[in-house]
């Protein structure tokens, strides 16, 4: 191609960029690369924050960047760049051929211009005309607060953040892509406070695709549930540490199979060599009463992609079928270097990371029980309503935090414990998940990893964990 | 465009737009980075990044911001009209305005800045380190988190009053992770991590020594039992913790209602008068120093404790004026002024002889829990309340011997954590967060699985 056919010297976002993204592409194939991606976004994000009876911040910001990365062979160099321009798009081309020390032979992979355009934005391009005002959001954000003015609440703060991203992807595949994202949380968090107790409760909503969502958000509920949360807490002991039998609630408690297991059945774990079960697909990882599941697709859920940052439409993942380990979750790169198919999982958190194998929605399917079966089974054990953060370390070993906690005596939850961890590695806890409840429930988070903060749906009935060790005082 | 013509920029948009009053911050950076596996290139980065943020006052003086990576003629005019709607919501509780030390002159130490190596050095050193440090041992089969990067960067405030500062700088990093296995027992993993101004000034070898003797160190690992240890928490670990709860330092948390101190407590007794801690952000050892912070103020050496009790809080231009105090260089710019502490300097104050000076680490006989790294801080601190409960890399001494513990927390109060330090060892050691010696404390719960 020309560079005088080129109609435009730099990215236009709603425009067609097919020509100079080829131009891109084809420089890049010339240099030598066996495949090359073009990321592109446009980003505008707004923050509201209220604090007791005010709104103390408003954050708007924007921006845009690229992300270009070349793989040659298996090792692949990424260059960022804010300059969207021709000229600075190709120089990012030039340094990641340079980086790879790549060098122009005979044999050159072939590109043959970009497949039709697959625009997924169509009918998203009115979103941020219909998401709510900073106006309507403060509004509501301020009763909210007000509605937890109540005795012993020392602290009310509502919060709310929109992320709305444009995206084009190309590559030397033939991928061209556009999509618009949008993004919306909402949260409440309380500290209350009584002579020397304290405690603090959360609760955080969010949404993807559904510009109506925060008008919709029951923020009495909310506050109620906060509220009752933070009192629950307030005078609770601290919990004696040891080896229990242990019932987590459904939504977030799905955080521990996301952070304990998930990120293990995830490529880049196979990569590095830190994941236990690299060599066990179709083997036994888990109790058969549990079936977990990784996808993109149900509608309006947090971790939810019309497109993942690879340009590849999401899957649904079963990572775990009644005990059985089924699949890993894979990027490009993944499947490059492990030979596991992608799922439409390569995700990032901005033009400035890499792609990487990352989870959308993940949860632990459904189970015939009710909630009061499992408590019922437990003599002396812990019930988990609320669980807080939580990691794994590099060989496996997970911790989380339980923000609400209740003993569980002869079949009875009693009183509320505070202070409580739960330590242990998937592959010793994943068999001890004997009953999972009929329950399911899905919530909002963000997940950090390699390729930075993504949104992500964690989510699951009530389960039953037959023995844990809880950290406590 | 360089920062003065952004500045220039800035100026000339905001008269055409007849705002008479703003500031902005601006950091302009390119990063260079490398990963290996086993011997190969695995991924090099490359990221050429910029951001600005502007606030700007509108009549009834009230803060509206914008950050944005677009810093064109057009991305600056389009933040400034933002962050003018936005400042129809400014907060009329607090008014922020521009820092009375943003002019004062500021400690330019010899800021040491290098030239790139470039991407191909850093691989060629990276591969090597990968190799040194799978020889090391037999055990360690991997090191599979790795990286080699350096970056270099500048930083710029300035505002309608005429303020204007801007320095630049370097910085590499290496880290080296290790994963080691022996038969029948559990992969164990450790590593470390090396700054400096340049990577010429990284003690790579070091790092590879470091790395290779911790992960092997806790190959002889075994359970411990749940109770109540007296502890030696590491130089790190102890940073790690102070770090967690700067917020009984801070105004902003104070005033937010978030911390364990308030107004009053400045001379509030929290520990032995053994102890002294001090924010130090221009500390000769702190590589990523910075003269002044996100509004201007300088950067300066603040006491946070002393002799065990607080004598300092840390502040933003806003928090200064409502305690009636000056600004102490450690805010951030944001539409809500955040501030933490910089570069946290703990040592042992003349009033020592409360202290149980038996207790060290190296020759201490009696059991006890040494805690090197504290983990998964984000999960187990409960900042606002004062507890925690946290995973830990350690090792039980006992009987004389040491043996690494498998897996386990430990549990606490912060008020009590510090009023039970029974020891302050003599010799400071340098991370990558501060300096302190090691610690110890009485009576600390471990939750194990034996």
């Amino acid at each position: 191609m020309l560079s005088s056919q080129i109609k435009s010297n730099e990215i236009v976002f709603g425009s067609c960029n097919k020509d100079l993204l080829e131009e891109i592409i084809f420089y890049g194939i010339g240099l030598g690369a066996d495949f090359v991606e073009i990321f592109i976004e446009n980003t505008d994000n707004s923050t509201v924050l209220a604090e007791e009876d005010f709104i103390t911040s408003v954050s708007p910001s924007f921006g845009r960047g690229a992300g270009i990365r070349i793989f040659k062979e298996k090792k692949d160099g990424f260059v960022s760049t804010n300059d969207l321009t021709k000229h600075g798009l190709m120089r990012s081309v030039t340094q990641a051929i340079e980086m790879l020390d790549i060098v122009v032979d005979k044999k050159r992979e072939v590109f043959n211009g970009l497949n039709k355009h697959r625009d997924y934005s169509l009918c998203k391009k009115k979103w941020i005309n219909e998401v709510p005002s900073i106006h309507e959001i403060s509004e509501k954000l301020l009763v909210s607060t007000k509605s937890l003015k109540k005795n012993k609440i020392i602290t009310r703060k509502g919060s709310y953040s929109r992320n709305l991203q444009e995206i084009i992807i190309a590559s030397s595949d033939g991928t061209y892509v556009s999509d618009i994202r949008l993004h919306q949380t909402v949260g409440l968090n309380v500290i209350a406070s009584d002579a020397q107790y304290r405690s603090s409760g959360s609760r955080r909503f969010g949404s993807s695709g559904m510009p109506n969502e925060f008008r919709l958000w029951d923020h009495e509920k909310a506050a109620n549930d906060v509220f009752e949360s933070s009192m629950n807490m307030l005078y609770a002991d601290y919990v004696d540490a040891g080896q229990m039998p242990v019932v987590l609630a459904n939504k977030f408690g799905g955080v521990i199979f996301h952070e304990a297991c998930g990120h293990l059945l995830e490529t880049t774990q196979i990569e590095r060599g830190t994941t236990p079960f690299e060599n066990k697909l179709n083997e036994k990882i888990a109790h058969e009463s549990v079936t977990a599941i990784d996808e993109g697709i149900s509608e309006g859920s947090f971790g939810s992609l019309s497109v993942d940052d690879e340009g590849m439409e999401p899957e649904k993942s079963v990572l775990i079928k009644d005990g059985i380990l089924k699949k890993f979750i894979s990027d490009r790169a993944g499947e490059l270097r492990t030979g596991h198919k992608r799922t439409g999982s390569g995700r990032r958190q901005n033009y400035s990371f890499a792609a990487a194998s990352r989870m959308r929605n993940t949860y632990i399917a459904k189970g015939e029980h009710s909630k009061e079966d499992l408590i019922n089974s437990i003599s002396d054990g812990l019930y988990c309503k609320s669980m807080g953060g939580g990691s794994v370390g590099a060989t496996g070993q997970f911790n989380f935090s339980v923000e609400e906690g209740y003993l569980i005596k002869n079949g009875k939850l009693t009183n509320p414990v505070k202070g409580a961890t739960l330590i242990g590695e998937a592959k010793d806890v994943m068999p001890k998940i004997s009953m999972c409840g009929n329950d399911l429930e899905l919530a909002p988070g963000f997940c950090g990893s390699i390729s930075g903060s993504v949104n992500v749906t964690v989510g699951q009935p009530h389960i039953k964990v037959d023995s844990i060790t809880v950290g406590g005082r | 465009m360089n920062s003065k013509e952004i500045t220039t920029q800035i100026s000339e948009a905001a008269d055409s737009l007849n705002l008479k009053k703003w500031d902005y911050g601006a950091s302009f950076s390119n990063d260079f980075s490398v990963q290996v596996d086993k011997g190969e290139a695995k991924q090099l980065k490359a990221s050429q990044k910029q951001i600005l943020t502007i606030r700007v006052w509108n009549e009834s003086n009230l803060v509206g911001i914008t950050t944005t990576s677009d810093i064109s003629e057009s991305g600056i005019k389009k933040a400034l009209n933002q962050a003018n709607i936005a400042s129809d919501f400014g907060n009329k509780n607090e008014r922020t305005e521009f820092s009375p030390l943003a002019k004062d002159p500021i400690e330019v130490k010899d800021l040491k800045k290098r030239n790139p190596v470039g991407i191909k050095k850093l691989l060629t050193l990276l591969r090597k380190a990968e190799v040194k440090l799978l020889e090391s041992h037999e055990s360690i089969k991997s090191v599979p988190y790795n990286g080699l990067s350096e970056s270099f960067y500048e930083r710029v405030y300035a505002n309608s009053d005429g303020a204007f500062r801007s320095y630049t700088k370097s910085q590499a990093a290496l880290y080296l992770y290790a994963r080691a296995e022996e038969k029948n027992k559990k992969p164990r993993s450790s590593g470390s991590v090396k700054l400096g101004y340049g990577v010429e000034d990284i003690d790579i070898e070091s790092c590879i020594k470091e790395a290779s003797n911790k992960t092997i160190s806790h190959l002889n690992y075994s359970s411990i039992k749940t109770d109540k240890f007296l502890i030696c928490f590491s130089p790190e670990s102890f940073l790690t913790i102070i770090n967690a709860f700067s917020s009984m330092f801070n105004a902003r948390s104070i005033l937010d209602g978030v911390s364990l101190s308030n107004k009053n407590s400045i001379g509030e007794k929290l520990s032995t008068e053994a102890l002294n801690i001090y924010d130090d952000g221009l500390h000769e050892k702190n590589i990523s120093s910075s003269p002044f912070d996100g509004e201007g103020t300088p950067t300066k050496r603040l006491c946070l404790i002393n002799k065990g009790r607080l004598e300092n809080f840390i502040h933003s231009e806003s928090t200064a004026r409502i305690f009636k105090t000056i600004p102490t260089g450690h805010a951030g710019l944001g539409s809500k002024v955040s501030v933490s502490p910089d570069w946290i300097v703990v040592e042992k104050s003349e009033e020592d002889s409360d202290l149980k000076t038996s207790l060290d680490h190296s020759t201490y006989e009696g059991e006890f829990v040494y805690i090197e790294e504290l983990n998964a801080i984000h999960a187990g601190v409960r900042a606002s309340q004062g507890s925690f409960s946290l995973p830990f890399d350690g090792w039980l001494y006992q009987n004389g011997e040491k043996i690494s513990i498998e897996s386990a927390t430990v549990a606490g109060d912060i008020k009590y954590l510090l009023k039970n330090i029974v020891n302050i060892e003599s010799n400071q050691e340098l991370t990558t967060s501060g300096i302190s010696p090691h610690i110890w404390v009485d009576e600390l719960s471990i939750t194990g699985d034996a």
